[in-house]
C-alpha cells in the first residue's frame, strides 16, 4: 500500500516513517507550515527544516501553508493530501499522533472524504516507551522549543539521549507533564535516523523566549555524511 | 488467559499497534495476553483462554466483515466476549444478525438504555465506524446514540459489543469486563 507521511520533523512523525516503511511503501511526506504558533493541529517550530529532513530522506515532500485557523488549516490539509493522492496515487496517510482525539478526528474524517486509508501507528503508546524507542532506534533528536514550566531556555538545542529523557520522565512526574511532549510541553526537530541517507548538521541557530515559551531556532543548516 | 483477537484484515499490519497494542497494555497488569490473528484461530486458541477480546480496525477495513464464516466458532463458544467496534459488528454477523450505514468519527455522546455490568449513565466515547448493528433477537440492546445502536448484548451468553473504542477513552469498560 502507498502511503504518505503527515510530516512535521519532530520525534513522532519520524518514528511513524519508520514504523510505516516496515510495513508498507512510502512515496511522499506532506508538511502542513502553520504561521498560528499555537495551532492545535500543526507542529510548529522549525518546520521549514522539513525540505532538507525530506531531501535526506529521499523522499518528495508536499509543503503547504495554512494561517492556522483552526478548521480552516484542515482545508489546506485536506488539499495536500488530496495532491499526494492525484501525484503519487497514495492510498492511505500515516500520523504521529499518540493521544489527541482532535487530531485523530480530523485527520480521520478527511481520509474517510478522500476514501483512503488512515492509521496511526503510535496511538496510545506509553511515552517512556516511545523515548526508549526514539534512543533504541538510534535517532539525533534534538529540543527545538519548549512550552511548560518548569521548562525553560537551558533544554534548547539539547539532544535528546538517555539521560535526558530521565529528566524529562522525572518532570512529568513532578509537574504532571507529558514527557514526550504530546501536550505541546516541548517540541523537537529529528537531525538523524535510520532511514537518513544523511545526517544534518545546524550551522547557525538561535534562541527566542518569550515568557514560558522558547524555541531553538535553526537559521542555517546542511548536511553531512554519515 | 486474556485472547486478544487482531482484527485487522493483515497479520502485523499497521493497524496492529493502533487497534490491539492499546488493548494489550489494558489488560497485561491483570492477565498475561495472549494475540493471535482472526485467521490464526482455532478450537484450541478459543478453548485456552478465560475470556476473549475482539479488536477493532481501521475504518477502511472491512476484509474480515466480508467473511463471517471465518467466525462460526463464536456460535460454539461458552467464554465471556468483548467484541470492539468491528469485533461488535463481526459479533452480530456471526449470530445472523445484519448491519447497518452509520458513520462515526470522533467523540460522540452515548447513553445506557439496559442496566450492564460495564458502564451506566450517559458518558462520551470515541468512535470509529462505517457501520452499526441493525436490531435483532439476539442481542439486548445495552446502549445508543444519535447514529444507532453503541453496544449490545448476546441474550444467552456472555458475550458483549461496544461500537466506541474503550481502549482510546473509557478503559475501565475494558477493565470490568476483565473482572467480570
Amino acid at each position: 500500500m502507498k502511503l504518505a507521511i503527515l510530516f512535521s520533523g519532530g520525534k513522532d512523525s519520524t518514528l511513524s516513517l519508520h514504523r510505516a516503511v516496515e510495513k508498507e511503501t512510502v512515496s511522499c511526506l506532506i508538511t502542513i507550515i502553520s504561521k498560528n504558533k499555537a495551532s492545535f493541529m500543526f507542529h510548529t517550530p522549525n518546520i521549514d527544516i522539513t525540505k532538507l529532513q525530506a531531501e535526506a530522506l529521499e523522499l518528495p515532500l508536499i509543503q503547504r501553508l495554512t494561517e492556522g485557523k483552526p478548521e480552516e488549516e484542515l482545508k489546506d490539509l485536506k488539499e495536500a493530501i488530496g495532491e499526494a493522492a492525484d501525484d503519487f496515487g497514495i492510498e492511505g496517510v500515516v500520523t504521529g499522533a499518540i493521544e489527541s482525539v482532535y487530531q485523530a478526528e480530523r485527520i480521520q474524517r478527511i481520509c474517510h472524504e478522500r476514501d483512503l486509508w488512515c492509521f496511526n501507528p503510535l496511538w496510545k503508546r506509553d511515552q517512556q516507551d516511545l523515548l526508549e524507542e526514539i534512543l533504541e532506534r538510534n535517532f539525533e533528536v534534538i529540543i527545538s522549543g519548549v512550552f511548560a514550566y518548569p521548562l525553560d531556555e537551558s533544554w534548547l538545542g539539547k539532544t535528546l539521549d538517555k539521560s535526558l529523557v530521565e529528566r524529562l520522565l522525572r518532570l512529568g512526574r513532578e509537574y504532571k507533564i507529558s514527557p514526550s511532549g504530546e501536550g505541546g510541553e516541548i517540541e523537537t526537530t529529528v537531525l538523524d535516523a535510520p532511514l537518513f541517507r544523511r545526517k544534518i548538521r545546524i550551522q547557525e541557530a538561535s534562541v527566542q523566549m518569550e515568557k514560558t515559551s522558547g524555541t531553538y531556532v535553526i537559521r542555517k543548516a546542511g548536511f553531512v555524511q554519515k | 488467559m486474556i485472547l486478544i483477537v487482531d482484527m485487522n484484515s493483515k497479520k502485523d499490519s499497521l493497524g496492529f499497534s493502533e487497534f490491539v497494542l492499546p488493548i494489550v497494555s489494558i489488560v497485561s497488569p491483570f492477565q498475561e495476553p495472549a494475540v493471535k490473528h482472526y485467521l490464526e484461530l482455532d478450537d484450541r486458541s478459543t478453548k485456552d483462554c478465560d475470556r476473549i477480546i475482539l479488536s477493532g480496525n481501521a475504518l477502511k477495513d472491512d476484509v474480515s466483515l466480508r467473511h463471517p464464516e471465518n467466525f462460526d466458532w463464536l456460535m460454539k463458544c461458552e467464554k465471556p466476549v468483548l467484541g470492539i467496534c468491528a469485533g461488535m459488528q463481526m459479533l452480530g454477523l456471526a449470530f445472523g444478525c445484519r448491519l447497518k450505514e452509520s458513520l462515526g468519527i470522533g467523540m460522540t455522546q452515548i447513553r445506557t438504555v439496559k442496566a450492564n455490568p460495564l458502564f451506566s449513565l450517559a458518558f462520551r466515547a470515541y468512535g470509529l465506524h462505517n457501520c452499526t448493528l441493525e436490531p435483532c433477537e439476539v442481542f439486548d440492546v445495552l446502549a445508543e446514540s444519535e447514529s444507532g445502536i453503541e453496544a449490545v448484548k448476546h441474550r444467552q451468553k456472555q458475550m458483549y459489543g461496544v461500537l466506541f473504542h474503550p481502549e482510546v477513552r473509557n478503559k475501565e469498560i475494558i477493565e470490568r469486563f476483565l473482572m467480570m
